[in-house]
């Protein structure tokens, strides 16, 4: 959900994209970040962990702590909380450390 | 290409701005002063701190923090010997004095005579069973969220840690519309403001001291937590646990100050518990033990962004001195900023600080 | 108590507030800042000098009441939004307390809001006689509510969408 209003901020979201998140459309704006869109749309589960296959969401935000790295347009280890949408690009829980197309 | 630059300032948080409008302030024209930020824009954290600040009106006091990041970063950019590098993350300092950045997907060679490093802290994270599910966060994560993208980031939130960013940020969410089930804090007393924990008491929220978090639990994501009351050893008193369900816990637990820069250029490093960390060991000027390396805000111990601020100032004019840049008024400057910084510690909130300062002086004399 | 749970005592309140002679002259500032804390905003925004924080920051401020016109620049101007004004003066039976206030939407004039206590406990409905933004790029709205006497040293916020017309 977005905040519509607030008393001290106004949002200046950018335009309205869509793009795919493990396969289903996701809208979100140009000035949000990956992060941003998916909890918007109520998704908080990014990955699950490699050995124990537990969910893991992010946890820092600001691209401190790697809990966030997805697969964007194919590459691996994207911290998603520091990149923007972008319209049609796609979205993807990576398995592991990720494998970085040839 | 290596680029030969005067000074470098690594972080455009409130730190590495103020340093890097203090150091243009000084220098002549032609001085060629670099900012990198990590982000694509500047700020820092300023970006997302809707409360007024505290201080005098020297730090800006009263105005709200998103707006003073605003205003120092038209400052910076409207400085004509300041070059801004946004989306500009530095890698690595090496021994023959040259620093890597990686923008825009380039790896960059400078070769700064001077350098500031403001990289600031992370938050903290805490050990209880279940704290990997989705939906626990760092406060200022929930912050970021909330203040920069416009996204309710929860329903309902129990916040860990009465500093001043589980105060101030529980309030914010309030501000999001979220609701606040309580403030669980293990101290027995609230560490942050009493303003800011009297705001959040008004609106309804229990602030709970001698408490903690025993466990998270939640099939695929959060669904609540087990909290438990601590006794005055901080041991968990059996049979006190109590079921909170939330969908978002919040961890505020400290900052840890960004160092590993610092740590590649060798800077003498000390853990001191009061500053929150292995911080540099640093003079008078915050030069570190590694000649022309200066810090200033977090990386040289968790304190206020209003000091963040001053010491941006203090480390800019002492590498503008350094530099030979109009020494008489750098020299000016950086007694009034220590003045300032003596200031905003003085009181009995400042007492932490102080003990941790001295016991980095400590440590640089006894190396000495 | 306060430093456990934020809601000021009695006696911490007794520290800060003006005789009852004074509060029955009109409208007068009373901050409830308890902590010594490097702030001086206040002081700087009182345009007759009525607030001082001395030696130091550091200090709690100290408000001269006979100087203090109620003007509830201070109200605005404190970062800690702990500085209210109550007019006893107001009526024979009701008194005024005007409250920093930064949650939307914010009550409008004529309203009935409900009031809370310190320790956020619902006090009853009472009118908003006065609702306006602080000057400037400040964004804290000042909302003034009328309430009976007995509970003008006890109402201290606004349930957040607690409001009726009537």
């Amino acid at each position: 959900m977005r905040i519509e209003q607030h008393p001290i901020l106004s949002f200046d979201r950018g335009e309205k994209v869509t793009f795919v998140f493990n396969g289903r459309p996701v809208e979100g704006y140009t000035n949000e970040t990956i992060a941003a869109a998916l909890h918007a749309a109520g998704i908080r589960t990014l990955s699950h962990s490699p050995e124990l296959d537990r969910p893991r969401g992010l946890f820092c935000a600001i691209g401190n702590c790697s809990s966030c790295r997805m697969t964007v347009d194919g590459e691996p280890n994207v911290r998603i909380c520091v990149t923007k949408v972008r319209e049609g690009m796609t979205v993807e829980e990576q398995s592991g450390k990720g494998v970085v197309k040839p | 290409m290596i680029r030969d630059i005067d000074l470098m300032i690594v972080g455009g948080g409130p730190a590495g701005l103020m340093a890097a409008l203090a150091a243009a302030e000084a220098a002549p024209e032609g001085a060629k002063i670099l900012l990198c930020e990590r982000d694509e824009a500047l700020g820092g954290q300023l970006v997302k701190q809707t409360h007024k600040f505290f201080g005098s009106e020297k730090q800006h006091a009263g105005e709200r923090g998103i707006f003073i990041g605003r205003g120092l970063s038209d400052a910076v950019h409207a400085e004509a010997k300041i070059e801004v590098m946004t989306d500009a993350t530095v890698l690595g300092l090496y021994e023959d004095g040259i620093v890597t950045v990686l923008n825009d997907d380039k790896h960059l060679k400078f070769r700064p005579r001077k350098l500031i490093v403001a990289t600031g802290a992370s938050e903290k994270f805490l050990a209880f069973p279940g704290n990997d599910l989705p939906g626990i966060y760092g406060a200022g994560a929930v912050q970021t969220l909330m203040n920069v993208s416009g996204v309710k980031p929860a329903e309902r939130v129990v916040m860990v840690g009465a500093g001043n960013i589980g105060l101030i940020v529980s309030y914010q969410l309030l501000q999001a519309g979220v609701d606040v089930a309580c403030v669980v804090e293990a101290a027995p007393k609230i560490g942050g403001y009493l303003v800011h924990a009297s705001k959040l008491a008004r609106s309804g929220v229990p602030i709970r001291t001698g408490w903690t978090v025993k466990e998270a639990f939640g099939d695929q994501e959060l669904e609540g937590v087990v909290l438990i009351r601590l006794d005055e050893n901080f041991q968990p008193i059996e049979g006190t646990e109590e079921t909170v369900y939330c969908d978002t816990l919040c961890l505020a637990v400290g900052l840890s100050p960004l160092a590993e820069l610092l740590y590649q250029a060798d800077c003498a490093m000390t853990y001191v518990r009061e500053l929150s960390g292995a911080v540099p060991v640093v003079d008078e000027d915050l030069m570190t033990s590694v000649s022309g390396i200066y810090v200033c805000g977090d990386v040289s111990g968790i304190e206020e962004a209003s000091s963040a601020m001053v010491e941006g100032r203090l480390a800019g004019f002492a590498a503008a001195k350094a530099l030979g840049w109009n020494a008489d008024l750098a020299q000016a400057e950086i007694e009034k900023a220590r003045e300032e910084l003596n200031e905003l510690r003085s009181g009995p909130t400042g007492a932490r600080i102080r003990a941790g300062i001295a016991k980095v002086q400590e440590r640089r004399e006894g190396s000495c | 108590m306060l430093s456990q749970n934020g809601i000021p005592t009695a006696e911490d309140l007794q520290q800060v507030m003006p005789s009852e002679e004074r509060l029955n002259k009109g409208p007068v500032a009373i901050a409830e800042c308890f902590q010594c804390i490097p702030c001086n905003p206040c002081s700087t925004a009182c345009p007759v000098h009525a607030i001082t924080v001395q030696p130091d920051i550091n200090q709690t401020p100290v408000i001269d009441w006979d100087r203090c016109i109620g003007c509830r620049q201070c109200v605005a101007a404190c970062p800690g939004l702990a500085i209210f004004v109550v007019d006893m003066a107001y009526r024979p039976d009701m008194a005024t307390v005007t409250i920093p206030f930064e949650f939307l939407p914010v009550p409008e004039k004529g309203m009935k809001a409900q009031g809370l206590s310190r320790a956020g406990a619902p006090l009853g409905w009472f009118e908003v006689v006065e609702a306006r933004q602080a000057r400037g790029n400040n964004l804290t709205w000042l909302v003034t509510l009328a309430v009976p006497k007995d509970l003008a040293m006890e109402v201290r916020n606004i349930k957040a969408g607690g409001y009726r017309n009537e």
